[in-house]
């Protein structure tokens, strides 16, 4: 074996890789960036999950228990409403994870102890809530300002909703869609300009009276079809091999699949238009791809990352799509009750492709 | 079609990559419906060129006039008027023959009545019918040469921009493909055709020859060969080393090529008798030599204009 030649090849590979210039960010990109956003969202001690309270004791005692339940920061009460079908209607849109049901004698059953105090509605879906949930029935109850009752045990009730078989396929598989028609969607037009232009056929196109839009919407139209066959072949497997129902509207499902699988399109031809070779344009589709698995609510509870993380997972088609699939899926919620996310995909699909015909060229220079 | 005014006309166009100037002050004037070639070596800016008068190119200064619209700024109206063929083959290798045609027609949105007579038509007349349904990708250089001239004139263009279309075809090959140009300028179209064979240029009906992204010459192809300035001394010898050597030596000599066992010896015209200055220098030398003086051809148009060897090659 000869060393010269093992060393020339080393060589010639290292020195490509310099002139590869997104390769070479990707390097340092990938580890620096994905560890640091995927450090801080990794966070099993959660906390601020978005809760509601239907207080109907009004007493001292029950507004002294609410206290006590915000002080863990584990929820964060955002809506104050007077029912329980009330707490019902926020889970299934999806604005809260937790509700606390007070009922009007809750004084009484403090006492009494035979039956819980109290209840806690949980979306039942991500078992890292239902979890957290389940701690907190062991929180201790003050009855007096200084006495503390050792009842604790009984006071809270968790009623898991939506999934009470606490089944991970129901978690796992309406989340998964939107991985998958990341993936596949993205990569469909994020290697298509390149390749054309690697092949030559670009040179040839940009010289016939077609339009960058025609160029552009001709290339997303075919694979939103392509998307949404896709998208059929999940929910079959997932129902007969999974047990995953469509709770709600299918055509509402393919309606907001389609705008989804519209926004990854649009997204992979900006990376198109960005990309040099088909190598770099799938390194970037990776970039994106990772943040759209573990920001977007489907590892890790959403509410549970810290804010500046949120923000960015707010960015990710697939942080509403996966509320919208969740809720449609699951919690039988219409999509008219979700529809800021639809209306993000929306946003974020125009965005893209705006951004995909402006950085595209006719000319060669 | 307005067919007093020229098909191209270009005015000090320029166009710089960095420090490099491919294309040098370029000036030029196409008249319609003929075969106008681009000659010169690799490197010498026909390519930037051909892509600055489609408006693929922006000039870095100048202007151009194509078929009366102000290119790269006016480009789009330009666009189904004209055809291009790249240098390198740029349909669709994972279509076929006849899919390449359909899209292409319907890109330009050919006449959707008349489109599968006309891509009948383009199979017949460029031999394709054997091909019709094989994939673009998998056709020999002679093959997807002529698909790709069908797809160029579809929309019958006024006028069509050949980068190099002959580079990776065999001779055959290229003297159909030249039968096919020639047709196509009878019908009227006008032809920019980018070249580095001889005998290809010598074809033309007028030629522009390009050197280091400059124009050294243009004209008719023998109008060129009768101005050069140049007489042309043919030398046959054994010893073509040494009678390079002391040709060289001479101040007078412009230059000297060699064709296998013969040398082409340049010398400028206000030299009164070249013949006997190349056989009294070679016999000073004692190199026995037959001396003649023929006729200047392309390839010494080139070197007299050019004042340096080329990469030019011999009519295959």
């Amino acid at each position: 074996m000869s060393g010269t030649r093992l060393v020339a090849v080393m060589k010639k590979e290292l020195r490509q890789l310099r002139r590869d210039r997104l390769t070479f960010a990707m390097i340092v990109g990938i580890p620096v960036m994905q560890m640091l956003l995927f450090g801080f969202a990794i966070n099993t001690d959660v906390r601020n999950l978005g809760a509601a309270v239907a207080n109907q004791a009004g007493s001292h005692l029950s507004r002294q228990f609410v206290t006590d339940l915000e002080q863990t920061q584990v929820l964060d009460i955002r809506y104050r409403v007077d029912s329980a079908a009330a707490l019902e209607n926020l889970l299934r849109e999806g604005r809260i994870s937790v509700g606390i049901f007070i009922p009007p004698d809750f004084d009484r059953r403090v006492i009494d102890r035979s039956r819980p105090a109290a209840q806690l509605l949980v979306d039942g879906v991500d078992p890292t809530i239902l979890g957290v949930a389940n701690q907190l029935r062991t929180i201790p109850l003050a009855f007096d300002s200084g006495r503390r009752a050792e009842n604790s045990a009984q006071v809270l009730e968790v009623r898991p909703y939506y999934n009470p078989e606490r089944r991970s396929a129901m978690f796992v598989i309406p989340g998964l869609i939107g991985i998958i028609l990341t993936l596949t969607m993205m990569l469909f037009t994020a290697v298509s300009l390149v390749r054309e232009t690697e092949h030559g056929n670009l040179e040839l196109l940009i010289n016939t009276p077609v339009s960058t839009t025609q160029l552009m919407v001709g290339k997303v139209v075919p694979y939103i079809l392509i998307g949404l066959l896709q998208l059929a072949l999940i929910m079959a497997v997932g129902y007969w091999l999974f047990g995953v129902p469509v709770r709600g509207s299918v055509l509402e499902l393919y309606l907001a699949a389609s705008v989804f699988i519209a926004a990854n399109l649009a997204l992979g031809l900006f990376v198109s238009t960005v990309a040099k070779t088909q190598f770099q344009a799938i390194q970037m589709t990776i970039f994106f791809l990772l943040p759209s698995i573990l920001l977007s609510g489907f590892v890790f509870p959403f509410d549970g990352m810290p804010k500046v993380i949120q923000y960015i997972g707010e960015v990710l088609p697939n942080t509403h799509f996966i509320r919208l699939t969740r809720g449609i899926m699951l919690r039988d919620a219409p999509l008219a009750d979700m529809q800021q996310e639809l209306v993000v995909l929306v946003v974020f699909t125009l965005l893209a492709m705006t951004a995909a015909i402006l950085r595209f060229s006719r000319r060669l220079d | 079609m307005s067919n007093g005014e020229p098909a191209i006309r270009a005015r000090g166009l320029t166009k710089r990559f960095g420090t490099l100037t491919a294309v040098d002050g370029l000036d030029l004037d196409v008249p319609r419906a003929l075969v106008y070639g681009f000659l010169g070596p690799n490197g010498s800016g026909k390519t930037t060129a051909i892509r600055m008068l489609c408006g693929l190119l922006t000039p870095s200064s100048g202007s151009a006039l194509v078929l009366g619209h102000e290119v790269p700024g006016d480009a789009d109206a330009l666009k189904p008027r004209i055809g291009y063929m790249t240098q390198k083959f740029s349909l669709y290798g994972d279509l076929t023959a006849q899919e390449n045609l359909e899209f292409i027609a319907d890109i330009y949105a050919y006449p959707r009545s008349d489109r599968d007579a006309r891509i009948e038509t383009l199979i017949e007349r460029y031999d394709l019918g054997a091909q019709r349904r094989q994939f673009a990708g998998t056709m020999s250089g002679g093959q997807k040469q002529r698909l790709a001239l069908a797809c160029a004139v579809l929309n019958k263009p006024e006028l069509l921009l050949l980068d190099e279309p002959t580079s990776a075809v065999d001779p055959k090959s290229r003297r159909d493909f030249w039968e096919k140009l020639f047709a196509l300028a009878n019908d009227g179209t006008t032809i920019l055709v980018s070249t580095h064979y001889m005998d290809e240029a010598e074809r033309c009906h007028r030629l522009a020859i390009l050197d280091r992204g400059r124009k050294v010459a243009d004209g008719a192809p023998a109008e060129l060969q009768r101005s050069t300035g140049m007489a042309v001394v043919e030398v046959r010898t054994s010893d073509t080393q040494a009678a390079q050597r002391v040709l060289k030596s001479r101040t007078e000599v412009r230059s000297v090529t060699q064709l296998g066992v013969r040398l082409r010896v340049l010398i400028p015209e206000r030299i009164a008798d070249p013949a006997e200055l190349v056989r009294s220098t070679l016999a000073n030398s004692r190199v026995e030599a037959a001396i003649e003086i023929v006729e200047p051809s392309l390839e010494d148009v080139f070197v007299a204009v050019t004042d340096r060897e080329t990469g030019i090659e011999e009519a295959a």
